[in-house]
């Protein structure tokens, strides 16, 4: 079982890496959110800033953006992972295989996700080079680093059962991100309704669960909240392609 | 045949909706058997391939490798099935040695056979010097032969084989049919194929099928002996005699000329009469050119049983 997904998780990343397309996102992210800490670095350096913490405005700020970056560019990664194997064929050499379903959606889950980590050791570097001139406090860091990680696997498993809907990564790409990003700005979609409906909504949004692991406030629900969301589109991806060789 | 029986296909059938593909398919295939898979374009050829070797599932019945279900027991079952669908399943992005690597492992070839399965499997299909190529550069015929070898690398008891000639020249089609020879003295092989002298050349049964259902399951030497249609053969003649002429020599059935010079003769099989015309085109200066054979019996079993489709079969070169 843990054989088969590493497997698959490692041809996965393999292939990733083989063309450009992971590079050059790994490049893009890194330049935008380097600007974004700059200006935020900057900000902190006004006088009239310096009653919050260096943590507060520079750390938590960027991890935020990056949660916004992420949300444009996770698309664009997860497009391909269903997709791809069904128009290359593929798709038939791994069901033929003596792999289960199950380990096939873990293994492209498990995959995706270690390429998400890695582009956010890549982004981690920058709060982590202010650690050579001042005290951060690693805490709030923690907590704000498992928000984003917590945050991007939600995505990759939204990204995942929606690729495993189509074979046009195109098609898979521009669905996931309007799914994304209506869960993302739900909560304010909510505002005008009734106040039980608006707290339905706010609960809704991805948004929220992550601002607050951001403040460095660990709640237990916000990180139940994104295993439910990762759990329930990967039993999701399973059922999907497990009915598509009894209907497809 | 006592040998054991590797694939045994039980009512099978399967619908695409309201679409039937395929309706109460069964049959056995032995170890050390090679069976052909024959029918038109849209028969359910690649369904019922594709469900024994479980990427479909099947509405009804059921689909045993090697002693387990397809269905019930999928892992033990998939280890023994090597499978080539109609387009090869390969990864344009890796070269030939990582993706046998890989297709390898999933197979399950634990790390120290590793090595020599990859070697071997590409040493049978004659991938030696291509190992370390991106498989999006090699030529059409390559990429079939990658497709083979991710079937057999493992070894399996099973090997299915959805059309493997096709995009091979002439060579390379010799190549794979010694390999496929050499592999089924001790593997079950299906193939699929267009191709009605690639079955007589390869084959030890045949299984026709048409519009989802079974139309024969013969083994080809029955088939050979047990054609209800007289033989036929082609002549060309640069001056040919009266029809009635023709008539007149022993074993001749009937004569129907295709164009000027070229004539189709129908004549029982025990008859001696293809000497006799030849001799008689000699004597009476007719100025012989061709003498080619006719539909061999197969083509004409086919066409027979697949009365209506004919038009989608693509023309066997044999008859050339």
């Amino acid at each position: 079982m843990i054989n088969n997904i590493s497997l698959i998780a490692a041809n996965e990343l393999r292939r990733l890496f083989k063309s450009p397309l992971a590079w050059v996102i790994l490049a893009v992210v890194q330049f935008l959110i380097a600007i974004f800490f700059y200006l935020l670095l900057s900000q902190y350096m006004q006088p009239s800033a310096a009653a919050s913490g260096l943590t507060d405005v520079v750390v938590s700020g960027m991890y935020q953006i990056s949660g916004v970056v992420m949300l444009l560019v996770s698309p664009l990664l997860t497009m391909r992972l269903i997709t791809e194997e069904r128009r290359l064929g593929t798709i038939k050499l791994l069901i033929s295989s003596p792999i289960s379903i199950t380990e096939l959606v873990l293994g492209k889950y498990v995959g995706i996700t270690i390429f998400y980590c890695l582009m956010l050791f890549m982004i981690s570097l920058m709060p982590a080079s202010l650690m050579i001139g001042t005290q951060l406090d690693l805490g709030q860091i923690a907590s704000a680093l498992i928000g984003v990680l917590l945050l991007m696997s939600a995505f990759a498993s939204i990204g995942l059962f929606i690729s495993s809907l189509t074979s046009s990564p195109a098609i898979a790409a521009i669905s996931t991100f309007g799914v994304l990003f209506l869960l993302w700005i739900i909560n304010i979609a909510g505002t005008n309704a009734s106040e039980g409906m608006a707290e339905v909504f706010a609960y809704m949004s991805l948004l929220k669960h992550y601002s607050s692991l951001l403040t460095g406030v660990f709640n237990s629900t916000d990180v139940l909240f994104y295993i439910i969301v990762s759990v329930f589109f990967i039993i999701l991806s399973i059922w999907r392609l497990d009915a598509e060789r009894t209907y497809g | 045949m006592e040998s054991e029986i590797l694939i045994s296909v039980q009512q099978l059938s399967r619908f695409y909706g309201q679409q039937k593909a395929i309706e109460n398919v069964s049959f056995d295939v032995h170890r050390g058997e090679i069976l052909g898979f024959l029918g038109p374009n849209g028969a359910g050829k690649s369904t019922t391939m594709q469900i024994i070797c479980g990427v479909l599932a099947a509405n009804h019945g059921s689909v045993t490798i090697a002693g387990y279900d397809i269905h019930e027991t999928p892992r033990l079952a998939k280890k023994h099935i090597g499978f080539l669908p109609e387009q090869p399943p390969l990864y344009n992005d890796l070269t030939v040695n990582e993706y046998l690597n890989y297709a390898a492992k999933l197979r399950g070839i634990n790390k120290d056979g590793l090595t020599e399965a990859i070697n071997l499997s590409k040493e049978r299909c004659g991938l030696e010097n291509v190992g370390s190529r991106l498989i999006e550069n090699l030529s059409k015929g390559y990429k079939q032969r990658v497709g083979i070898a991710q079937a057999i690398i493992h070894s399996p008891s099973v090997i299915i084989l959805d059309e493997p000639t096709s995009g091979l020249d002439p060579i390379q089609i010799r190549e794979i049919r010694e390999l496929m020879r050499e592999l089924s003295s001790d593997h079950s092989v299906i193939l699929s194929t267009h191709i009605l002298s690639e079955i007589q050349s390869l084959c030890d049964r045949v299984l026709i099928i048409n519009q989802g259902h079974i139309v024969l399951d013969q083994s080809l030497d029955q088939l050979e002996n047990s054609s209800d249609k007289p033989d036929s053969i082609e002549i060309g003649l640069r001056n040919p005699p009266a029809l009635e002429s023709l008539l007149g020599i022993e074993g001749v059935a009937s004569v129907e000329s295709i164009n000027d010079d070229t004539l189709r003769i129908n004549f029982s099989p025990e008859s001696n009469m293809i000497a006799a015309i030849v001799e008689k085109a000699v004597s009476d200066n007719w100025g012989l050119f061709k003498l080619n054979p006719g539909d061999t019996s197969l083509e004409a079993t086919f066409m027979r049983l697949t009365h209506g489709d004919n038009e989608q079969l693509e023309k066997d070169e044999s008859a050339a």
